[in-house]
Order: C-alpha cells, then sequence, then structure tokens
C-alpha cells in the first residue's frame, strides 16, 4: 500500500529524514518509535505534505500513486490521514460542517455527488458511537476549548468519518490519561480491516499494549535503524534507546 | 478657508442651488432649511484628507468631476432581482435613485404604519419635529448638503405598540448611464413600544457612475425596538457617502448590522448612535469584505449621554487585493453617563499582500463610574488552520470560504434574522478572492 524508498527530507535546510525505507501493506499496522529528534513528527509531516519540509530525494507511493506529486488535500482524497499531534483550533468552524464539508470533497474527488444529509447524519451518530466521541462535541466549533484529551478522540472521530487506506497516528497517546487511551485504541481496533494500514507513532510501549503491531521500527538520525515484531517494543520500554543508539554511532563512526 | 478650488462638483452645485431652490417651489420651513443647511455647506465645503475624520478617505477624485444634478429618470426598468434574499418574508419598498416607486413597492397592510416619499410629508406635524434635528446637529458637511439639496427618500412612521410581523426591505437602487449625484434623505420614527426590522439593500443597474449622498435619522422613542440591516451590494461605479443619525430615548433598542461586499469603489459610512436618555441599549455590527481597489470606510459614534445604558460594537474587516478597509469607533462616555457599559471590538485579516487597513478605537471617557473595553486585532490566514483543513481533504478554495465564515462568525452569529444571515454567508463565499 505504502512505499517509502530512501526518502530524504530538510526543514531550514537541517537534513531530518536521512534515507528512510518503509513499506506498509493493507491490513497491517505499523509501530514507529525512537528517540526525542530522530525524526518520528517530521516522516509524518512530510507524508501529509506539510509545507515547511523539503523532499530532497527518495519516492513515496501509495497505491502507485506518487504521494509527493499530490497536495496536501490530494494526498487526503487519495486516502491519506494524518491525526494530529496537536489538532488546530477553530473556533467559528463547526466540527459537523468541517467534516461535512471534508466527506463531500473527498467524494467529489471521486467523482461521487454530496452525501444526502439525511445519510450523513447516520453515519456522524455511527461513528460516534464507534469511537465514544461525546454528541456534544460534535457540534461544537472545531477543537475549541477542547481538552487534550478530547482533541484526539475528535481526530480518531474524524479518522472513522474519513475511513482512509492508511492512518497516521503522530503521538496520538501523548497527554491522555489511561482511559482517554483505552478509549482512542477502541476506536482504532475497530476500524483496523483487512484493506486498511496504520502507522502508529509513539514514544511508549503503552499504546502498543492497546493497539497490537504487526512491525515495530526504531527511527534514529533519520532512519529505520531496527526493526522488529511487538517484542522490539518491549524490549525498548525495558533497555531504553542507548544500546541501539550506540551500534548506530558505532557504525557511523567505522564507516569514517 | 475654502479650498474647493479643484472641486467641479462644488462649483456646481453653488451655481445650481438658488436656480433649484426657485423651481422646486418648496414651501417654509423647507426653504429656510434648506438654505441655512447649504450656508453652511459652503462654509465647510467638502470634507478633505487634512480632517482627521477623512484622513484616509479622499473625495477628491467623486467630487472632481460632473454629475447630472437633474432629477432621476422616470418610469425605468429596474432588476431587483440581486436584493431578493430568500426565504425572507418581508415588505419591499423599492427606491430608484432615491425616487420611492409605489409600483414596484409593497404596501404595508398591517395596523399604524405610514409609508412615504418624503417630499409628500413636508407639512406634516411629527415629521418637521424630528427632520434635520439630529444629523444636522453633526460636524458633517456632506449632511448639511445633503439637507440643503436632497430629493427622494423615505417617510416610515411606526406608532405605538406596532409590532411588524413581517420585515420591511428598503431596495435602494441606482440606476443611470450616465454620472448622477443622488442625494435621498430617509427620516424613521417609531412611537413607543414599536418593534421592527428594516433592511436596508443597495444594488446598481445600468453602467453609469453615481455619486450617493444618504442621510437617514432614525427615532427610537421609549422601548422602542428597532433591528437595521445594511447591506452593500452595490457595482464598482456606484460610490456611497451614507450618514446614519440614530437617537434613542428610554429602554429603547437599536441594532445595526452594517455589512459590505465586493462591488462598490467608494463607500463611507456614518453611523452615529446618540444614547440620550437612560437604560438605552445599541449594537453596532459589522463585516466588511473588500476586494479590488474598493475603498470602505465606517465611521461610528457611539455617544454615551445619560447613566445606565450599554452599547456593544463588533466591527470585522477583511481586506484583499489592493482594496482598502477603513475602521473608526469613537466612544464618548459624557460626565452624565454614570453606570454606562460599552464595549468595542474590532478584528482585522489582511488577505492580499497590498491590501491596506486603518483601524482607529477611540475611547473617551468622562465618567468614573462605568465599565468600557475595547479590542482591536490585525491577522492573516492561519497557515496551520489552513493545514489541518486541507489534510481532511478540502481543497484551498473551501477551506479559505470555512476559514473567513469562522472570522465573520463571532458577527454574523449576532444576526437575529436567520435568512439575512445566510444571504451574508453566500455574499462571503462569493466576494472571496480565491488564487488556484
Amino acid at each position: 500500500m505504502l512505499s517509502i524508498k530512501d526518502l530524504r527530507a530538510s526543514v531550514d535546510d537541517k537534513e531530518i529524514l536521512k534515507g528512510l525505507n518503509l513499506e506498509v501493506k493493507a491490513g497491517e499496522v505499523h509501530a514507529i518509535m525512537g528517540p526525542n529528534g530522530s525524526g518520528k513528527s517530521t516522516l509524518a509531516s512530510v507524508l501529509a505534505g506539510k509545507e515547511a519540509y523539503e523532499v530532497t530525494g527518495g519516492e513515496v507511493t501509495l497505491d502507485n500513486k506518487d504521494l509527493l506529486e499530490l497536495s496536501p488535500e490530494d494526498r487526503a482524497r487519495e486516502g491519506l490521514f494524518l491525526a494530529f499531534q496537536y489538532p488546530v483550533e477553530i473556533p467559528g468552524v463547526s466540527n459537523i460542517n468541517f467534516l461535512k464539508t471534508a466527506v463531500n470533497e473527498i467524494r467529489a474527488y471521486k467523482g461521487l455527488g454530496p452525501m444526502e444529509a439525511k445519510e450523513f447524519l447516520k453515519l456522524v451518530k455511527e461513528k460516534q458511537k464507534l469511537v465514544e466521541f461525546d454528541a456534544k462535541l460534535a457540534n461544537r466549533s472545531l477543537n475549541e476549548g477542547f481538552s487534550g484529551g478530547e482533541k484526539k478522540r475528535n481526530e480518531i472521530f474524524q479518522l472513522a468519518m474519513l475511513e482512509p487506506k492508511l492512518a497516521i497516528l503522530d503521538e496520538t497517546d501523548s497527554g491522555l490519561d489511561i482511559d482517554a487511551l483505552r478509549i482512542v485504541a477502541n476506536g482504532v481496533n475497530h476500524l483496523r480491516s483487512k484493506d486498511n494500514a496504520f502507522i502508529v507513532i509513539t514514544h511508549y510501549q503503552r499504546l502498543l499494549d492497546y493497539i497490537v503491531p504487526d512491525f515495530v521500527h526504531v527511527l534514529y538520525k533519520g532512519k529505520i535503524v531496527k526493526s522488529g515484531t511487538k517484542d522490539l517494543a518491549l524490549e525498548l520500554e525495558e533497555k531504553g534507546y542507548d544500546w541501539l543508539k550506540e551500534s548506530v554511532d558505532a557504525e557511523e563512526n567505522a564507516a569514517i | 478657508m475654502i479650498t474647493q478650488v479643484s472641486s467641479s462638483l462644488y462649483h456646481q452645485l453653488v451655481t445650481f442651488f438658488e436656480e433649484r431652490l426657485t423651481l422646486k417651489g418648496y414651501q417654509e420651513p423647507q426653504v429656510s432649511l434648506r438654505q441655512e443647511a447649504f450656508v453652511r455647506f459652503k462654509e465647510l465645503g467638502f470634507p478633505s484628507v487634512k480632517t482627521e475624520d477623512w484622513k484616509y478617505t479622499n473625495l477628491q477624485s467623486l467630487i472632481n468631476q460632473h454629475y447630472l444634478l437633474n432629477d432621476a429618470i422616470p418610469g425605468k426598468d429596474v432588476d431587483i432581482n440581486k436584493a431578493v434574499i430568500k426565504g425572507l418574508e418581508a415588505y419591499r419598498l423599492v427606491l430608484v435613485n432615491g425616487r420611492y416607486r409605489k409600483d414596484l413597492s409593497d404596501v404595508i397592510t398591517e395596523p399604524g404604519v405610514f409609508v412615504s416619499p418624503i417630499e409628500e410629508v413636508t407639512t406634516n406635524e411629527l415629521f418637521s419635529a424630528h427632520f434635520a434635528k439630529y444629523a444636522d446637529k453633526t460636524e458633517n458637511p456632506l449632511v448639511a448638503l445633503n439637507t440643503a439639496l436632497h430629493e427622494g427618500g423615505l417617510y416610515i412612521h411606526v406608532g405605538k405598540k406596532v409590532v411588524l410581523k413581517k420585515s420591511i426591505h428598503i431596495v435602494h437602487v441606482v440606476s443611470s448611464s450616465e454620472a448622477i449625484f443622488n442625494q435621498t434623505r430617509n427620516l424613521f420614527i417609531f412611537d413607543v413600544n414599536a418593534e421592527v426590522e428594516i433592511i436596508e439593500s443597495f444594488i446598481t443597474n445600468d453602467k453609469g457612475i453615481s455619486l450617493n449622498n444618504t442621510v437617514s435619522e432614525v427615532v427610537l422613542n421609549e422601548n422602542a425596538r428597532l433591528q437595521h440591516y445594511y447591506l452593500q451590494t452595490a457595482d464598482e461605479g456606484a460610490r456611497y457617502l451614507n450618514h446614519t443619525e440614530v437617537k434613542q430615548a428610554k429602554h429603547s433598542l437599536y441594532n445595526n448590522y452594517n455589512c459590505s461586499f465586493p462591488g462598490s469603489s467608494f463607500v463611507r459610512n456614518n453611523i452615529n448612535v446618540r444614547l440620550d436618555d437612560t437604560s438605552v441599549e445599541s449594537h453596532l455590527y459589522g463585516v466588511t469584505l473588500t476586494a479590488k481597489d474598493q475603498l470602505i470606510d465606517n465611521h461610528t459614534v457611539v455617544d454615551h449621554r445619560m447613566p445606565f445604558c450599554e452599547s456593544y460594537e463588533w466591527y470585522k474587516n477583511i481586506a484583499q487585493d489592493t482594496s482598502t478597509a477603513v475602521f473608526n469607533g469613537k466612544i464618548f462616555v459624557q460626565p452624565d453617563a454614570q453606570k454606562t457599559n460599552a464595549f468595542q471590538q474590532n478584528n482585522n485579516m489582511l488577505i492580499g499582500d497590498k491590501a491596506t487597513i486603518f483601524t482607529k478605537p477611540q475611547l473617551e471617557i468622562f465618567a468614573d463610574d462605568v465599565k468600557c473595553s475595547h479590542g482591536c486585532t490585525m491577522g492573516q490566514f492561519d497557515d496551520d488552520a489552513l493545514f489541518y483543513l486541507k489534510a481532511r481533504g478540502i481543497g484551498e478554495a473551501s477551506a479559505r470560504i470555512l476559514l473567513v465564515h469562522a472570522f465573520a462568525f463571532d458577527v454574523t452569529e449576532r444576526f437575529n434574522n436567520e435568512y439575512v444571515r445566510a444571504y451574508v454567508d453566500r455574499l462571503i463565499e462569493q466576494g472571496l478572492v480565491v488564487e488556484q
């Protein structure tokens, strides 16, 4: 589904991603872990098409479509979804109106007419229930005055509404208490299917107790330096990143 | 000192005045009122940019040309489609170049409402008691000019305890193939406990250039309530100088919703509210969206003269392309106006790289037991918000519409007429310049 080959990207002329490779197939959940500053959030932003990041090399395809050629909105319309680490508050835009606009623009891209109001509301109700999102929040202004947990749950609600092929969760667990974490994870687990895929970016193994990944990758210095199964996450939880850093740094030094 | 050497309109008016007065055969007190007003206008001349109130709004190009000063072209067909507000139930009153067009207007059948072309009520006692008693007290020379030479306009009197079931929709049409100068004069009087909604639309037919100098006086007696909308949607060639003077008595409520959209190249609105009695409430809301070379200037005065009054003002400006928006909000709290609550907020959004916004909140407080506040912000599109919307599949155009609606929302949500609100939301959408 998603294929990243030798991806290089920089921000303000500083190279952050230095030749990253990743293959994600339909039905899979990949976790990306790594120490602070390793490039995890940069990867999420680059995939979503944030302008501040400049891609300097490599390629990314989503179902064989060149993702890097597309505008952020077209990436979303092709089925890419980024759950933001810091969802933006937009006072005056109602959550529902925002979602309706998003749903209908994605439908228009696929050559479909706008969704009937009745059908849309039915979908809203159904998905609210699925991800345990408070109906009162859905009618408020987009993220305005939401708590950290409510914002993250809203991201998952949007994910449920837009049904993307590939969802990237950028530190969705940060700032969540254990109950909110469980609700968010349950939501994601309900949405998992053989046809979609998830990339879960996280610092902590804890989230992976709830969203069990098929693969775990460690990102360090802009590259994936180790990949494994969910056991790798447990190992990292226990040992930290230092042993990995050391071996990577040693290799680098040897190469010089 | 009179510095009008370059104004051809000024000379035209001076030459024309006496002849017009004789020709029209006005009766007293109209003759003296007009003569006195014209003397005032001659003394003051057209305002120049040297006056603080006109610093950003240069009339030179408007007055430096000749206009047809004759009566409006009668009997012409007009198209008022642009002013139609979907879903709105209203009595429609149509004025073409300031002239009341009975053939295009509805008859208000509800009892207690009197509507008339202003030229037909000059001997009416109530009219004389209020006409030129308020706006002419201000320093604005354009009011004096209007008093001296106005032609046409509306007189509306709503009687005691009359609560109108439907709104009154006044459609001001400018229609000419040549350069015309219109001076419309309105007087609206609301008796005790009257409750009315008036929506005024400004539209253009035909391609001629026009200068429209309009004065409206609004009198609210005790406990009267008026919802008053201005919807400026005229085309480029129509230029406006509007002066609204509101006089409020005890427990009365005046709500003004002043909306301007891309089109007319030059609009100056003066909206002055005199809270001349205790326990008066006034709200002034404004949404201005400018484009191309437009200049839209809103000058408001909220004058607290008596205690226990409340005023609330919120203006939003969105300037695009090379346009200019001006906001000046004066709030006076006079020595007697203790226990005043006065709030003002002005938010601005600069979209075009070459757009300009001038804003000046001006509070002058002479009483010591009052609550007053004001705030002013200047901003642009929020890139993070734009990206967030795009990341959900929403394209640039729709994302901008959502964000501008969101920006205007604080004001548009105050509209108590949902049809006008939907109409305004749509005009905001249509008026947005989207670069693909």
